[in-house]
């Protein structure tokens, strides 16, 4: 049994049926993201004064990673342009590049939760609080690459010239008061970025296993079904521009605002 | 593949080039305004995410070809839009209700 309009616009539509089905999908993602914009914008604005952290992610690994995205929204088009000028090779060039892109943008990501992870906030049981990266941690000691700061109010400000101490920093178990990560549970803000960013990074994965079969296996269809195959790549791009929307957006909000 | 569909390839390629670079442009300027000294906060938010809205632009008209899409799609995004921007009209003005406790 034949699929109808998998090639030829429907008459009604007057597109094919897998591009109205991708654009409704997206629709749904825009109101997904849409609720967690919208949580975050309640969460800060209700956030006590100098309580919103800022300045707390990389922008220059933001930033190389907004522009790794934008030029993977163009290969995948341009493997999509080439496979409407019948240009195979091309199109497995650009496509190839497109992973390659990604891979590169979930390895920037991973190593920024990486960080984030070994990143540490100690409370000392002097009231002191010992704010750095972690070296080393037995049943006897703390060690970390950090500051000491008074107050939670001493972090809030990334860019602080002073925040980035490069001390070494000795802790005796019998001192600490309290000891965790910047995990999700450290505050709201970091709960809220490892939602957003992980729901992200989980639409990139999702991109890319389907950028990889259409690349492997998938490409297969070129040899019998050319159209539909096109068709196919230009509505696996469509969701890899949405997904750069939404960095286009995340960017700002969570590393420069 | 003919010289012509090759010639289409080049050009269409041109042209995300530019759409590229208009972009990255962009991200630049946005980030150096969230490093410009503008005292009031409420503005400088405003200009970034001013300038990440022209990216958007940028990637919905070109990239994903909204500037001469069918009218079905236009339909399908009107009616997102109608819903998102009461998403936010709902957080924007749920947050006069957020008690005086929490600091506002």
């Amino acid at each position: 049994m034949d699929i109808p309009y998998t090639v030829q616009p429907r008459p009604d539509t007057g597109v094919y049926n897998a591009k109205v089905g991708m654009w409704l999908f997206l629709a749904s993602e825009v109101m997904l993201f849409g609720g967690l914009f919208s949580s975050y914008i309640l969460l800060r604005v209700a956030a006590a004064p100098g309580t919103w952290p800022t300045g707390w992610l990389s922008v220059p690994l933001g930033t190389i990673n907004t522009l790794i995205l934008a030029l993977s929204a163009v290969t995948t088009l341009l493997a999509w342009a080439a496979c409407k000028a019948s240009m195979f090779d091309r199109y497995k060039l650009f496509m190839g590049l497109t992973l390659v892109l990604a891979l590169v943008f979930i390895s920037i990501k991973g190593y920024e939760y990486s960080d984030k992870f070994r990143h540490y906030e100690v409370v000392l049981t002097d009231g002191r609080i010992a704010d750095g990266h972690l070296v080393a941690r037995n049943d006897k000691e703390v060690v970390l690459k950090g500051r000491y700061v008074q107050n939670h109010a001493q972090l809030m400000n990334g860019r602080d010239p002073h925040a980035k101490g490069h001390e070494e920093i000795r802790i005796e178990t019998a001192q600490i008061k309290k000891i965790g990560n910047y995990a999700p549970a450290h505050n709201t803000f970091t709960a809220i970025y490892f939602v957003l960013t992980g729901l992200h990074g989980l639409h990139v994965l999702g991109g890319m296993v389907v950028f990889a079969y259409l690349w492997g296996p998938g490409s297969r269809m070129w040899k019998m079904e050319p159209d539909r195959f096109t068709n196919r790549v230009e509505v696996a791009g469509l969701f890899w521009h949405f997904v750069d929307l939404v960095w286009i957006f995340l960017f700002p909000v969570l590393y420069l605002t | 593949m003919s010289d012509s569909q090759s010639d289409a390839f080049k050009t269409y390629a041109r042209k995300c080039g530019i759409v590229f670079g208009a972009v990255a442009c962009v991200t630049l300027v946005m980030v150096a305004t969230a490093y410009a000294p503008i005292q009031n906060r409420a503005v400088a938010i405003g200009l970034v995410l001013g300038a990440a809205s022209v990216n958007a632009v940028l990637v919905a008209s070109y990239l994903m070809h909204l500037i001469s899409e069918k009218r079905t799609i236009y339909t399908v995004l009107v009616f997102t839009a109608i819903f998102f921007v009461g998403l936010m009209g709902l957080s924007i003005w749920a947050t006069n209700d957020v008690p005086a406790v929490m600091g506002r």
